[in-house]
């Protein structure tokens, strides 16, 4: 598309680098849900704007490859164009909104709406690649509880949720179990995506930059969503389907229309509702926010 | 409406343009060239310098340039560009101990071999706006006539009569040394490890936690050993050639600082030590590092870990401004999927206590707090 940069490797990160985290990618897709620490490398985005996906990224695209970047679902939020603009120049792909036709899918806090297939790679972009974190501070000790699957301290957390507010009151980042044995965080995505990640086609990697971690699902791998026998994982839903394309069963964003409660709720993914909508211009605003309950 | 939500790539585009004209400032002035950076803000370019881990001044003076004077930015630029950079080998130990110090100052000797010498140093300044023009000629300073006389490490004097412990084990020999940015980093770190952390660890934030020490959150009883500033010349070590080439020279400022000795009924009594090092006129950096590694080595001496700055885990993970300054900042992404999210769940509880409500109406909890603590 556009031409490589002067002075960069093709694909920003030299081949050193590049080799180093393929290993640590076959490590992880070896160890489905294990983080590996990585030494992480800087890249010429700031820490916590996807880093550790970019440097997956970096790692794994070649020429013939066609990327798609989506943030919040959408492949026109600036950080989704900035990434995407980043390695038409870094690595000269080809680029795409199409979930289809990506071969790689780079993405921060969603899941496409169109299921992935075999031979597709989704690339997470993941802030706190640990479950525990919140629960357990201490990086030593963390690792300790994923050596001996002591993650009790969860289902604590969870129980506590329940005896509370009568519900999980996790919404997004919501823990799942990998291959039945390593915990682990599935990004910020929100809950409604979880069942996606349930032996998906695609392969599924994850990078953590900042926080210098990788880890994968294979292809075909068991995510379990955390839940109890009498409190099972509920994905949310939404009562009302998209405003503009009139899909039902989709993530929607909720857009405020006006200062007297007004809104409309929309796909996050944009390529779906592009795609769906029988006439772009059919958009229907609802009246009050409150009616409009997600179920979590 | 719906498109003003969702950016854009002509939005960033123009939001580019505008910060080039802001940082262009007014255009009837001259731009500031990288040189005049480089050696009249030779500071700040040490400090850009010493947490982008890059001995470049005049890469350092750019990214400072570009950065519209953003000092973490400017780290963020030159630690970008060095990641790419190939790795050819180690150097040799630099001889702090043979640099012919500019400056070199100890506060635990009145004298002692080589002398004290102030150099170029803003103590004993009074701070008072001063008019730079007043000398037409330019500032003068008369160098040093005479060669400078041996100049041994304050450590070194009182290592020799085993006051202080040794700076490594005697049987360590000389191992490769850790690369954090090149190997993972696992905890608990060596101390190589940790000082290499220290080293390109936030300013401010090391000053704050040396600070702390000194008021109680974990003292380690610090004496000034000795602060020295100067160039000293740098040795690849070339294994096909078998022996050290010189790559030129770099400015460092050291500090060694002499902390609470350690010894019981078994061990006679010993100084310890915190050793700081950085790039250039670095002196409240090298400070504030030496005495934040002293803080740090507390589990080897035995002591309790009672403090932030004693705890390696809290200070290294948020001791880089790289990362702490894009985590703090991406909460300017869009957040709207897993807001939504919240928002859902938030509407569905209250709606359900309201339900609670209608059928049996209670009292409103006194305890505000408990409703509104966040889930964790």
């Amino acid at each position: 598309m556009s031409t490589n940069l002067g002075g960069y490797n093709l694909g920003y990160l030299d081949e050193q680098t590049k080799r180093m985290i393929r290993r640590a990618l076959l490590k992880a897709v070896a160890i489905p849900g294990f983080q590996v620490p990585f030494a992480s490398r800087e890249v010429p985005m700031p820490r916590g704007w996807g880093t550790g996906g970019v440097q997956v990224t970096a790692s794994i695209i070649g020429q013939d490859d066609v990327l798609k970047v989506i943030d919040q679902g959408a492949d026109d939020t600036t950080n989704a164009v900035s990434i995407r603009s980043f390695f038409a120049a870094v690595a000269g792909v080809r680029t795409t909104t199409r979930t289809e036709e990506a071969s790689i899918i780079q993405t921060r806090h969603r899941i496409p709406e169109t299921s992935l297939a075999e031979g597709q790679t989704i690339v997470y972009q993941v802030p706190g690649p640990e479950p525990l974190r919140f629960l357990e501070p201490r990086e030593t000790e963390t690792r300790r509880m994923h050596a001996l699957a002591d993650y009790g301290l969860m289902y604590v957390k969870l129980y506590e949720d329940i005896a509370r507010y009568g519900h999980i009151a996790t919404t997004y980042d919501y823990p799942v179990m990998v291959n039945g044995r390593y915990l682990m965080a599935p990004s910020p995505i929100p809950s409604f995506d979880n069942p996606k990640m349930h032996r998906s086609p695609a392969l599924q990697l994850f990078g953590a930059g900042r926080e210098k971690r990788i880890y994968a699902v294979p292809p075909y791998t068991d995510v379990e969503s955390l839940g109890f026998e009498d409190h099972p994982f509920e994905p949310q839903r939404f009562a009302q389907p998209c405003a503009i394309c009139g899909s039902a069963g989709v993530y929607l964003d909720e857009v405020i229309t006006d200062d007297a409660g007004g809104s409309m709720f929309v796909c996050s993914d944009t390529d779906h509702c592009e795609r769906a909508a029988p006439d772009p211009a059919g958009s229907v605003l609802t009246g009050d926010g409150a009616d409009t309950e997600v179920n979590a | 409406m719906y498109v003003a939500v969702k950016g854009g790539e002509r939005a960033i585009a123009n939001a580019h343009a505008l910060l080039a004209k802001e940082g262009r400032g007014d255009p009837g002035l001259p731009r500031i060239e990288q040189a005049a950076v480089a050696g009249q803000l030779a500071v700040l370019v040490a400090r850009v310098m010493t947490e982008g881990s890059l001995y470049d001044p005049e890469l350092a003076a750019r990214a400072i340039l570009q950065a519209q004077g953003d000092a973490l930015e400017a780290v963020t630029l030159v630690r970008s560009y060095r990641t790419t950079l190939p790795r050819f080998g180690y150097t040799v130990p630099v001889d702090t101990a043979g640099l012919p110090p500019q400056r070199r100052i100890s506060a635990t000797f009145k004298d002692l071999p080589g002398g004290q010498q102030l150099g170029a140093t803003f103590d004993y300044t009074h701070r008072l706006f001063t008019d730079h023009d007043a000398d037409p000629d330019g500032p003068r300073a008369d160098r040093e006539a005479e060669p400078r006389p041996d100049m041994p490490r304050v450590t070194d004097l009182l290592g020799a009569g085993a006051l202080i412990e040794p700076d490594h084990a005697p049987d360590d020999g000389d191992p490769e040394p850790a690369d954090l940015t090149r190997e993972p980093t696992i905890f608990p770190m060596s101390r190589a490890e940790r000082l290499q952390a220290l080293a390109r660890s936030d300013e401010g934030f090391l000053l704050g936690l040396a600070y702390s020490t000194q008021r109680g959150y974990g003292g380690t009883h610090p004496f000034a050993g000795e602060i020295r500033v100067g160039e000293v010349e740098v040795e690849f070590d070339a294994p096909e050639l078998g022996f050290p080439v010189p790559l030129g020279r770099v400015e460092l400022t050291e500090c060694q600082m002499i902390n609470q000795f350690t010894g019981n009924s078994a061990t006679p009594a010993q100084f310890t030590r915190g050793y700081g090092l950085a790039f250039g006129r670095s002196e409240r950096k090298a400070m504030s590092m030496s005495m934040v590694d002293r803080a740090l080595r507390a589990a080897e001496f035995g002591e309790r870990v009672v403090a932030p700055a004693q705890d390696e885990e809290f200070v290294i993970s948020h001791s880089d401004n790289v990362q702490a300054t894009g985590f703090v900042e991406h909460l300017k992404l869009p957040h709207y999927v897993d807001f939504q999210a919240e928002l859902g769940l938030v509407r569905r509880l209250r709606s359900e206590f309201q339900l609670r409500m209608d059928v049996e109406p209670e009292p409103v909890p006194t305890d505000l707090a408990e409703l509104t603590e966040a889930r964790a």
